[in-house]
Order: C-alpha cells, then sequence, then structure tokens
C-alpha cells in the first residue's frame, strides 16, 4: 500500500525531529497491540534514539482475555448443538489443556468469522443450530458486537448468542500507573479505541498521575508522530492530551457507535489474564439483553479455573518484562507451541518479538 | 499431550503448552513449521534414505551409477472451492507436480492422477476438471500416463481431492538443489506474491470483499527451461513458493544452504489488489500461497542474463531482483524494511489466521 503514511523519507524525517528533541531516557508505552505489531513488523525501535523504550502495553484483546472465558468458549463449543464463532486469532489461545483448533480436530463446529454480522447471517441459515459468538475485544469491536446482539432482536433470533469480554482501555491505563513497579512515563493511546469512544476520558487520568499522553495512529508515520510528540511533552514537562490521529479520531468520538454500546451493554468488573481483577474494566450485556448472553443460556458460569500465579505474561502486559527476558521465549514458547497469550496472538507482544525480532 | 522442556526452565509458569502431537490439526497441513515438524518427527525416521534427506521439492536419483538421472514427486492436491479466478483443482493438480519437478532442473515428461470423488459429486465438475487437466498437461507438455478412480461416502470428502506423481527427466551437467546457494547470490522472484492464496480465499466467499485477483496457477517449466539455457551452471537454487509463501521458502533454502538471505521489502511486487486485502485481514503477503512463482538464486555474473531472459519467457515478465545471499547470520532470513529497519522474516508458525482488528 503506497501511503503517504510509509514513506521512508517521511518517517525518516520524524526519527530525526526525535532524535534532536530527546537529551535524556524515556519509557513510552504503547497501548495497542496493532501498534507493537506495526513497530516490530517495520523494525522501528532500531532506529529511535536508544533513550526512547518503548513498553508494549495489554491492548490485544486475544491475549487479555481470562482463563475462565476461555474455558467456557471451550466447554461451548464441545456442545454437538453449536456452532461456534470466533475471530481467527482465538482459535490458538490455550485453556487450561486444550484450545479451540483441539476441540474443531475433535468434531466441535468452530468457524472463522470476521464479524459478528456474519455470525448472525450463520444463525438465520442454521435455525436448528445454536449459533454462538466470541465477543471479545476492546472499544474498538463493542460497537459491531452490540449491533449484531440488536439486529438479533430485530429479527426476533432464538438461536444467536455472545460469549462476551469486553475489556476497556483507560481502567487498564490505572492499573499500570497505580502499580508501585511502573516505569512508564508517557503513553501512545490507542487510536481505533479513540475512534469509537473519542479522548475525553483521558485528560483526567493524564492530570491524575501526571503522564503525557499521544492519541497515536498504526502507520509508521504515525507512530513516529505519536512518539515525537510524547517525547515533546515529557522533555517540556507539560502534561496533556494531545491527538497525532487527527484523520480519524475526533475529542468526543462517534456518538452512533458509542450509543449503541450504551444501550446494549454495562460496566462490570473483568478478569485479564495475566493481570487479574480490574474493577469496572469490563462491559456485559445489560439485564434486557441477557437471553443473548451465552454464559447464561449454556450455563457455564461455574467454570472458574485457577490461573498460574507465575506467568510473565501479565508482567509483559505491563510493561514491566519483555518477552525476551522470559526464560520460554523462542525455546518453549513459540507461536506454534504457545505457553502463553501473548505469543498467541499476531497483535501479542511476545509472539510480534518472535516474528520481529531485531536483528 | 507433550510438556515439552518447560518445566526446566525456572520462571516459567505460562499457560501449558500444546504441541498437537496426540491429534492432526488444520495447521499440520499449512506447509510451514508444524507441517515440518510432523516430516522431521514422523515421515524421515521412518522412511530414511539418502535421496529423502536431501530435503528438496523432488526425490532425484540415477537408475544406475553414471546413467541419466531422475527426478520424481507426488502432491496431493485438496482446495476449497473447487473452481476459482484463474483456476481450478485440475489445473493445480498438474501445475503442482509439473513445478515440483521443473524447479528441481528436470525435464517434466510423465504424471499419473489419483481421483478420490466424494459420492453425489456432479459427473459435470468431474468432465470440468478432467478438461483443464488436459489442457494444464498440454501447455506443459507433459504426458498423463496411469491413473486410479476411488469413491468415498458423502460426508467422507469434500468433493474431489486429487493426488498426482510426476517423472522428470534432468540434463547432464544440472545440478540445481537448495542446498546450493552461495555469499554473493543473488535472490531473483518471477513476480508478485500472494494472489493464488487471496483469489481462494475471496472465492470462498467466507468475507464480504469484492476483489478481481485471479490465482497465479502455471505450469513453470518452460520459465525454467529458458533461464537454464541462459545460465544453467550458474543457476543455484530454484523453488516454487507455494503454502507457507515466499518467507517460508527462502527460510528453508537458508537452512538447507546454511547461509543468510537478506531480502528488500520495497522491491518485493505484491498487487494493490492483494494488499489491500491483506491490510484488512492483518495477513503478510510474504505468507500467502503462490501456485506459479519462481525463485531463482544465481551467481551474481549472470543475475541480468538470467532475470533478461526470464521476462522473455511465459510466467517471467514481472522478474524482478529482490535480495542477496551473505554468509551470516546462517539460516536466517532477514529483511530491510520499507522504511529502513531491519527484521528477520521466520517462516509460517501453523495456520494463517486473520487478526481480530
Amino acid at each position: 500500500m503506497f501511503t503517504p503514511y510509509r514513506s521512508p523519507s517521511l518517517v525518516q524525517a520524524t526519527l530525526a525531529e526525535i532524535r534532536q528533541a530527546t537529551s535524556q531516557p524515556w519509557v513510552i508505552m504503547e497501548i495497542c497491540g496493532g501498534q507493537t505489531h506495526a513497530i516490530l513488523r517495520y523494525g522501528m525501535e532500531q532506529l529511535l534514539p536508544p533513550e526512547t523504550e518503548l513498553v508494549h502495553g495489554p491492548g490485544c484483546p486475544v491475549c487479555v482475555t481470562s482463563l475462565d472465558l476461555i474455558e467456557k468458549a471451550l466447554a461451548i463449543a464441545s456442545d454437538p448443538q453449536v456452532i461456534f464463532t470466533s475471530y481467527g486469532d482465538m482459535l490458538r489461545v490455550p485453556g487450561v489443556d486444550r484450545d479451540l483448533f483441539s476441540v474443531r480436530a475433535a468434531g466441535g463446529d468452530i468457524r472463522v468469522v470476521y464479524s459478528p454480522l456474519d455470525a448472525l447471517r450463520i444463525a438465520q441459515q442454521n435455525p436448528h443450530k445454536q449459533v454462538v459468538f466470541f465477543a471479545i475485544g476492546f472499544e474498538t469491536t463493542a460497537p459491531a458486537n452490540a449491533m449484531s446482539v440488536l439486529q438479533a432482536k430485530a429479527l426476533g433470533l432464538k438461536n444467536y448468542s455472545a460469549l462476551v469480554s469486553h475489556v476497556c482501555v483507560p481502567p487498564a491505563l490505572s492499573a499500570i500507573l497505580n502499580s508501585p513497579a511502573n516505569r512508564v512515563q508517557g503513553f501512545l493511546l490507542a487510536g481505533h479505541v479513540c475512534a469509537v469512544m473519542g479522548y475525553h476520558q483521558y485528560p483526567s487520568l493524564a492530570e491524575q498521575y501526571r503522564v503525557p499522553m499521544v492519541v497515536t495512529g498504526f502507520e509508521p508515520l504515525d507512530i513516529a508522530r505519536g512518539i515525537l510528540e510524547t517525547v515533546k511533552l515529557l522533555e517540556s514537562g507539560r502534561v496533556e492530551v494531545r491527538n497525532a490521529y487527527e484523520r480519524v479520531v475526533t475529542f468526543e468520538g462517534n456518538h452512533a457507535a458509542q450509543e449503541a454500546i450504551a444501550r446494549v451493554f454495562e460496566p462490570c468488573d473483568r478478569k485479564w489474564r495475566g493481570i487479574g481483577a480490574i474493577p469496572l474494566s469490563g462491559w456485559k450485556l445489560r439485564p434486557e439483553f441477557q437471553a443473548y448472553d451465552a454464559e447464561s443460556r449454556f450455563q457455564v458460569g461455574s467454570i472458574q479455573p485457577e490461573e498460574s500465579p507465575l506467568c510473565i505474561a501479565g508482567q509483559i502486559l505491563q510493561g514491566l518484562k519483555k518477552p525476551p527476558q522470559c526464560p520460554a521465549f523462542g525455546r518453549a514458547c513459540t507461536p506454534e507451541h504457545p505457553l502463553g497469550a501473548t505469543m498467541v496472538s499476531s497483535e501479542g507482544a511476545c509472539a510480534a518479538y518472535y516474528h520481529y525480532p531485531a536483528s | 499431550m507433550t510438556h515439552d522442556s518447560t518445566s526446566n526452565l525456572p520462571g516459567a509458569a505460562c499457560p501449558l503448552p500444546l504441541a498437537h502431537t496426540d491429534r492432526i490439526v488444520m495447521g499440520h497441513g499449512s506447509g510451514g513449521k508444524m507441517s515440518h515438524d510432523l516430516i522431521a518427527r514422523l515421515f524421515i525416521p521412518a522412511f530414511d534414505n539418502p535421496i529423502l534427506r536431501a530435503g528438496d521439492d523432488a526425490g532425484v536419483f540415477a537408475a544406475s551409477k553414471g546413467t541419466a538421472r531422475y527426478a520424481l514427486t507426488t502432491d496431493c492436491h485438496v482446495v476449497t472451492p473447487l473452481f476459482f479466478p484463474g483456476g481450478d483443482i485440475g489445473r493445480l493438480a498438474v501445475c503442482g507436480t509439473v513445478n515440483d519437478l521443473a524447479v528441481m532442473g528436470a525435464t517434466p515428461r510423465y504424471l499419473t492422477a489419483g481421483f478420490i470423488l466424494e459420492e453425489g459429486l456432479e459427473t459435470a465438475v468431474l468432465e470440468q476438471v478432467v478438461r483443464s487437466m488436459q489442457a494444464a498437461a498440454a501447455e506443459a507438455g507433459i504426458q498423463i500416463v496411469a491413473g486410479d478412480t476411488k469413491v468415498v461416502q458423502k460426508g467422507s470428502a469434500d468433493g474431489l481431492f486429487i493426488t498426482t506423481s510426476g517423472l522428470g527427466t534432468i540434463p547432464e551437467g544440472i545440478h540445481i538443489s537448495g542446498n546450493n546457494a552461495r555469499p554473493g547470490d543473488v535472490v531473483i522472484l518471477s513476480g508478485p506474491v500472494g494472489d493464488h492464496g487471496i483469489a481462494v480465499l475471496a472465492a470462498r466467499g467466507e468475507i464480504e470483499m469484492e476483489t478481481d485477483v485471479q490465482s497465479d496457477v502455471a505450469p513453470l517449466n518452460r520459465l525454467v527451461a529458458a533461464l537454464l539455457a541462459a545460465a544453467a551452471p550458474e543457476i543455484h537454487v530454484l523453488r516454487d513458493p507455494t503454502r507457507g509463501g515466499l518467507a517460508t521458502t527462502l527460510n528453508e533454502i537458508a537452512r538447507q544452504s546454511q547461509v543468510c538471505i537478506h531480502l528488500n521489502e520495497a522491491s518485493i511486487p505484491v498487487r494493490p489488489a492483494v494488499a489491500a486485502v491483506c491490510e484488512m485481514l492483518g495477513f503478510d503477503p510474504l505468507y500467502v500461497a503462490n501456485e506459479g512463482k519462481l525463485v531463482a538464486i544465481v551467481a551474481p555474473g549472470q543475475a541480468e542474463a538470467v532475470l533478461s531472459a526470464m521476462h522473455q519467457a511465459p510466467y517471467g515478465a514481472e522478474a524482478v531482483i529482490i535480495g542477496e545471499i551473505t554468509a551470516a547470520p546462517n539460516g536466517r532470513v532477514l529483511m530491510k524494511t520499507a522504511i529502513g529497519g531491519t527484521r528477520i522474516v521466520d517462516m509460517l508458525a501453523g495456520e494463517m489466521l486473520p487478526r481480530i482488528c
């Protein structure tokens, strides 16, 4: 794709500006897994000044989906009456001792879809089957997932439900900043999340924790601009929220999308894989949409497996460790034999490091 | 379930590994690492012999010492849908085997074909596939000399599976193998990558996506003959990057030859329509399947001669230089990215999965 946002000369010029603006070491976290992927895919870390340390945040929805939700998904997908639909990435995430690939190999009807509306269509085409969509994701995927529930209701579909695992960025930021071990001094905010929600939620967070934040996109030039703005704010000691992804993001965000979310979902406590429970960090279906809640329809609420307390994935997702610091990285833990969720998704920090290590 | 050596690693207490050693999953057929692991763990030890161990696309042998050498290969074809823009399972079955012979420098001579038919398959469909095989065989200049047909119960196959085996003869003085890449050599690619994988994906109709991408499925033996005629002794490696894409094929060569392959991302051709679909789904075109592309690794002095011979030959008009071979780090493929960074390009791991956003 030949967009100016990948122009070598424009990216190089912005990188030179970053070098010029940098006088001391700074630790900056990019929130979103899509940004981590692009940073490593384009080899951007090697092109930054040595003082700029990027840490990779918890913004991969596949990686942070909790073990109990994975186990619930595996239980539902094993039901012979069910067609289980999911984004492709989720098939490889290990539960306690199997993944969705294993369930499919054992006869489960598991289909990769690209949108919940595909799942809705499958439900219409298979009236005698229960069709379940694994509704994971941050604020970005929530509007489409909300629409699928609204449409199912409008169509009177009785055989569609969603296994909801939504997570939200601002509570995760608070959790990271509240950690006594926190090293992060500035944030690149997730452009797609802000496209939906705007960035009006962030100035109070920035003020409270005294950290600058910059709304950042996903192309190399977007990321370089996000880093440049963050470094400038850090160097000048200003605490602000800036928007370096103006072509997509507005302060208020997308009202129609926010309304759909608010109609269908309400805040709830949520467990994050590797991190633990974060209060009010997720969304669940409102009581009036309980009929579309797969967790209650299939009575899997009691599945609550224990997660290993030692997994390093949580420290990686919080930016406390880098993937190569894990003793298993690249040896026992590889994308085809993932030990942790951060190795599973192509947006996961470990997978990104594995595929695109610096040479 | 195998838990590998994880328990010996201090501090590693991630969720348990899923080695998928107890049951076959789709990733074992991806052409990437899981396929390689299965071959290395099961097939190579069981069938071990020097011809197999060479690890090339076809086994190369002489009937007796000092006589003419032959290349022998086999390929199974399963594709949904059976017909897709630019080709069908019949053309694929002929071209796949012809190409595996051609990349050993062999002149493809004879093919055999095995058909596994699902009960209920329309005979008109089978006729159309057979006519397509006939046309592809004529284009490649080979004969299909034996075959077999089996029918399985409805539900036991997906319409039609085809297996083809091929025999070719290797002219005197031609020694091409994945082991032969040398530092200084130049890497040439015959045209844009990812067309076949994206054409088939779009033809499945599972995603709402309109694209005019055509599969590149084609017999490459005339292209290979043209470049052998131009510079035979200086052509070290030929490969057709199929499943697992260009990235996986180049990794195989880097490991076999114990060299490093340096790519220049900006010079690797990808059609805009293929790039657009890959962007949308989070695929990397370097891992998407091709069925009519050739990678040639040649001595630097002959690169221009090979390139111009390819430009004149069928299916070679868009050939370009995409990189070069160095000694270290051996077994690796490195790429200078579009913005000037460097990264490692690894093999495809398991099944290629679309990313969530």
